[in-house]
């Protein structure tokens, strides 16, 4: 058996959604981090929690790119589909690379699972066109249960292990150990089940031992650990980098952190993961709706908390009002909207940019919010954190957009020290300032920020609410020119963060024929893009925004110097558009997707290509 | 030394209409507040007072605490985040039949679920006063307003009902005019520890003037017409006492002591702290004018609270945790070194 070194590979794993297949992948990915490779991973599953078994509709994915370097993305095409049935290879087809190996169980080959995936013929590669692919079928089903017929365990649960058996054939062919997975399986399933955790490791070294005894597989490969830079490192996926960026927020700016929130797709992670963290002092409600969730969050806030709230574009919708309130309360707030597909309900589990322009102005009134986007998994942890440093230092809401493709994604990512990171300074008020005979709740500092006088502190009572505020009392006015002074306040206010946060950067050459703009969650495959044209000599480079309102100092001369400008994103066009009304003077070229899917380079490449050439 | 009532009205213009009940109630919250000050040993800075949209929800410019005017029907969302964040404070709601029974149902009924502790005024005129006269969620079946000109063809809520209903542990009812009556219940919501509710019904003079006049306009008709519940006392009411309630199989009934057979030992003694909920319920769903209208502490029992229990579960979790800030979570669980 030959041993090939490869630079990198796109494994997908695939199969029914109740066949284990975000946990095989997940333990591929891991053990590839821990050896040292750069990973990417993309996991694709349906809405549905069980969908029919067996069809196209329930099949989930879960796609894994390792390399021996850092990897921006999880990768366009796959060299290796793992498929549990037949409705998972239909499903599947499209993303295959010419020379793909196809490992397909043998056992789902039947009439009947065949045509439960919609084939009209019983020979679904013919149909597919892929029988020039490499394609192995061994039959890991019955394999699996010839393994577990002494187990003890029933005919159900037996045929639940047999993830194992495809994970041990991935794992041997890609020469990497069993270690992390077995220990995985013992400390997951060995406490409650110990039965159920040694028929899985069982199944796991059956698969590696098939593959390494059946010479099924021509060759094995080898993928070099990245050269990444030295330190200690983790994995991590977008939503839990986010969770963990609010609790590094709440540290650093002593105030302790409360998320009130509703469960939705894809968001729910960010609250789950905040629900454990009482050690650290977090408080969460599970609201009984997206109101409440922003609701309580506000009257956290109100109370002296780094509140947040989380959600997805339907749940942004529902808050719209309530964002409105901590708007004209002046309190920090951070609302996250991990975004999905839509409008309406629309592709709960498929990741989309479309929430731009909702998050920038979805609100009754002249209402602006500093709006950020994260653009990787890891830059979650920053860009929750800067949230949270902006909120609390400029007193105002903040938004927070990431998407179901970087949330649920995850990187390797060296681990931060919180030393690193700067102490947030809230404008705290203790005691009544001597120049002031009664509170002023709307005196503001230099920041344009007014001050948090937190309930309990003797002699500054004060009322704020939803009611337009006098300019410096805080009471309730109606004057017309106060109005018109508190919406220029206001507006000047999120203005001035500017000053506060870096100017915007390029990558790539300082000037050019092609400047691609992005912003949020595509970062990866723009600049796996643009870093690989910029390595076949190409006149291109990438101007990725995290900061979108306000935008950062330096668009303008960045945007004069190159002689072509597409801006690219997973909506139909809001950012190009954004940039049209703030920098009328370019001409923008847009590409645009919204497919429920991720850029692909391939796509981007020729694209970025075609604008080249024209 | 103790607070006044003066010390908790602001310098705001009071701006209901002339005659409004929301007067009343106001004057029974100022007045409660020194002995709810005293009896918690709070601070008046310790007090916030949030409310919701409607004329009620005028309340917190007029109280000399921390105060906050929100949106319509997200006051008792909006208290509960401040409870959980904040829970040293001493936490009052300001909210009417339309904030807290149509717009804010959802968050009113899961604040009784959860059991916080807030103390909800809730003023009940059966109207929509603040948008000029349409009928709300306890105006009565067949009422003529500005949105049922042909009459009304939905059922009332009675709060007490839908309180105790949804296991509330603690239920008052007062009326307007009565402010000593709203004053006593007010003392004894504050010092409830869990959710408390005081209906207050009141008289909405421009868009619904009368609602409860007929056990409510004057003297008689409140005796004739009305039982101030007390613990340890029999329910007893009428110009002389002389009628009282009695059980009759699964039902109330009201009796003349004296009469029929019945004497004071066949009449009920209140207990507002027995936690079976049939006899409450029954007390609070007495309608003119069959029944008369129960008044003052109809339930308060005692359960855990929502702000104690994610104060103890975090106190606990901390106790025994390994990771005592972010550099340890950072760094827990599975990592890797690369050389």
């Amino acid at each position: 058996m030959n041993v090939k070194e490869l630079k990198d590979v796109v494994i997908r794993f695939s199969g029914d959604s109740g066949d284990g297949m975000q946990l095989t992948g997940t333990l591929f990915s891991d053990t590839a981090a821990l050896f040292g490779n750069g990973i990417s991973t993309f996991p694709d599953y349906p809405a549905e929690i069980r969908a029919p078994q067996g069809t196209v509709a329930g099949v989930s994915g879960f796609q894994v790119h390792f390399g021996s370097s850092r990897m921006l993305t999880p990768g366009d095409y796959c060299d290796v589909l793992i498929a549990m049935n037949p409705a998972a290879l239909k499903a599947n087809v499209m993303w295959l690379k010419k020379d793909a190996t196809i490992i397909l169980d043998g056992d789902s080959l039947d009439e009947k699972s065949i045509a439960r995936a919609g084939f009209k013929t019983n020979d679904p590669l013919e149909e597919l066109g892929i029988k020039e692919y490499n394609i192995l079928t061994p039959d890991i089903t019955s394999m699996t249960k010839e393994v577990l017929k002494d187990s003890g365990l029933d005919n159900k649960a037996i045929v639940k292990c047999k993830n194992m058996f495809a994970l041990g054939i991935c794992l041997f062919l890609y020469d990497k150990p069993l270690d992390h997975a077995t220990a995985y399986i013992r400390t997951k399933f060995g406490k409650k089940n110990p039965a159920v955790a040694e028929a899985n490791v069982a199944v796991l070294n059956a698969g590696w031992n098939y593959a390494h005894n059946t010479h099924s597989f021509a060759n094995t490969y080898t993928v070099q650990p990245a050269e990444l830079e030295k330190g200690c490192y983790r994995s991590i996926s977008g939503n839990v980098a986010t969770a963990w960026g609010f609790m590094a927020a709440s540290e650093k700016s002593g105030r302790p952190l409360f998320c009130g929130s509703y469960p939705i797709t894809p968001a729910t992670v960010i609250l789950e993961e905040l629900a454990k963290h009482k050690e650290l002092g977090v408080k969460t409600v599970q609201a009984e709706d997206e109101i409440a969730g922003i609701c309580t969050s506000i009257g956290a806030a109100f109370g002296g908390a780094f509140a947040v709230t989380t959600t997805s574009g339907p749940g942004l919708s529902l808050k719209s009002e309530a964002m409105g309130l901590a708007v004209i309360a002046e309190l920090p707030l951070v609302v996250v909207d991990v975004q999905r597909g839509g409008p309406s309900t629309g592709l709960p589990t498929k990741t989309e940019q479309s929430d731009l322009m909702q998050a920038l102005w979805g609100r009754n009134g002249e209402c602006p919010m500093v709006v950020l986007a994260a653009s990787s998994p890891s830059d979650c942890f920053d860009f929750a954190f800067t949230a949270g440093k902006i909120a609390m230092e400029h007193m105002t809401p903040v938004v927070l957009l990431t998407d179901g493709f970087i949330a649920n994604g995850s990187q390797p990512w060296k681990i931060p020290s919180m030393s690193d990171y700067p102490t947030i300074n809230p404008p705290i008020i203790t005691e009544l300032p001597e120049d002031e005979p009664v509170y002023m709740p709307y005196k503001r500092d230099e920041k344009l920020a007014r001050r948090w006088a937190l309930p309990g502190t003797e002699g500054l009572e004060h009322r704020i609410g939803g009611l337009e505020k006098d300019a410096l009392k805080g009471s309730v006015s109606h004057d017309p020119k106060n109005h018109q002074l508190m919406v220029h306040t206001r507006a000047a206010k999120v203005a001035k963060v500017v000053d506060y946060i870096p100017e915007q950067k390029v990558m790539g050459p300082e000037e050019g024929e092609l400047l691609v703009v992005g912003w949020g969650g595509t970062k990866g495959h723009l600049q796996a893009t643009v870093e690989k044209m910029q390595a076949e000599g190409k006149s291109v480079a990438l101007c990725h925004f995290n900061y979108i309102n306000p935008l950062p100092k330096g668009v303008e001369k960045i945007f004069a110097r190159y002689k072509k400008i597409v801006v690219c994103e997973l909506n139909e066009g809001q950012f190009a558009n954004y940039l049209r009304m703030n920098f009328q003077q370019f001409h923008y070229e847009q590409y645009n997707k919204c497919q429920g899917l991720p850029f692909t380079t391939v796509e981007l490449e020729a694209k970025f290509n075609e604008l080249l050439e024209k | 030394m103790k607070y006044t009532q003066a010390d908790f009205k602001s310098d705001q213009e009071v701006k209901w209409c002339p005659g409004c009940g929301d007067h009343f109630i106001l004057n029974a919250v100022q007045r409660a507040m020194p002995d709810v000050a005293e009896i918690a040993g709070r601070k008046r800075s310790e007090f916030v007072v949030v409310s919701g949209i409607g004329c009620s929800s005028r309340f917190p410019y007029y109280m000399k605490t921390y105060g906050f005017h929100s949106i319509h029907g997200r006051a008792n969302a909006i208290a509960t985040g401040l409870k959980v964040a904040n829970p040293g404070v001493s936490v009052f709601v300001g909210t009417g039949d339309g904030d807290s029974l149509a717009i804010g149902g959802n968050h009113f009924i899961h604040a009784i679920r959860r059991n916080i502790d807030l103390n909800v005024v809730l003023f009940n005129n059966e109207i929509y006063g603040l948008t000029k006269g349409q009928y709300s969620p306890t105006s009565k079946l067949g009422k003529i307003t500005k949105t049922s000109p042909y009459v009304t063809i939905e059922k009332p809520f009675n709060p007490g009902e839908l309180i105790i209903g949804a296991k509330g542990t603690f239920f008052a009812r007062s009326i307007d005019v009565e402010v000593d009556v709203t004053r006593q219940c007010l003392v004894r919501a504050a010092q409830h520890d869990g959710f408390s509710i005081t209906e207050v019904l009141q008289n909405c003079v421009i868009f619904n003037d009368g609602a409860h006049a007929v056990f409510a306009k004057d003297k008689a008709s409140r005796a004739a017409h009305t039982i101030l519940l007390k613990d340890g006392e029999k329910m007893l009411f009428g110009a002389n006492k002389e009628k009282g309630l009695v059980l009759d199989g699964f039902r109330l009934k009201v009796v003349t002591v004296g009469e029929d057979g019945y004497t004071i030992d066949d009449v009920l003694t209140h207990d507002s702290h027995e936690k079976d909920t049939y006899i409450h319920n029954a007390l609070a769903a007495m309608k003119y004018p069959e029944f008369p209208v129960a008044l003052g502490v109809i339930r308060d029992v005692e359960d855990k609270t929502y702000n104690d229990e994610v104060c103890r579960q975090v106190e606990e979790v901390k106790a025994t945790s390994k990771i005592k800030c972010m550099d340890d979570l950072l760094n827990s669980g599975e990592t890797w070194t690369i050389e």
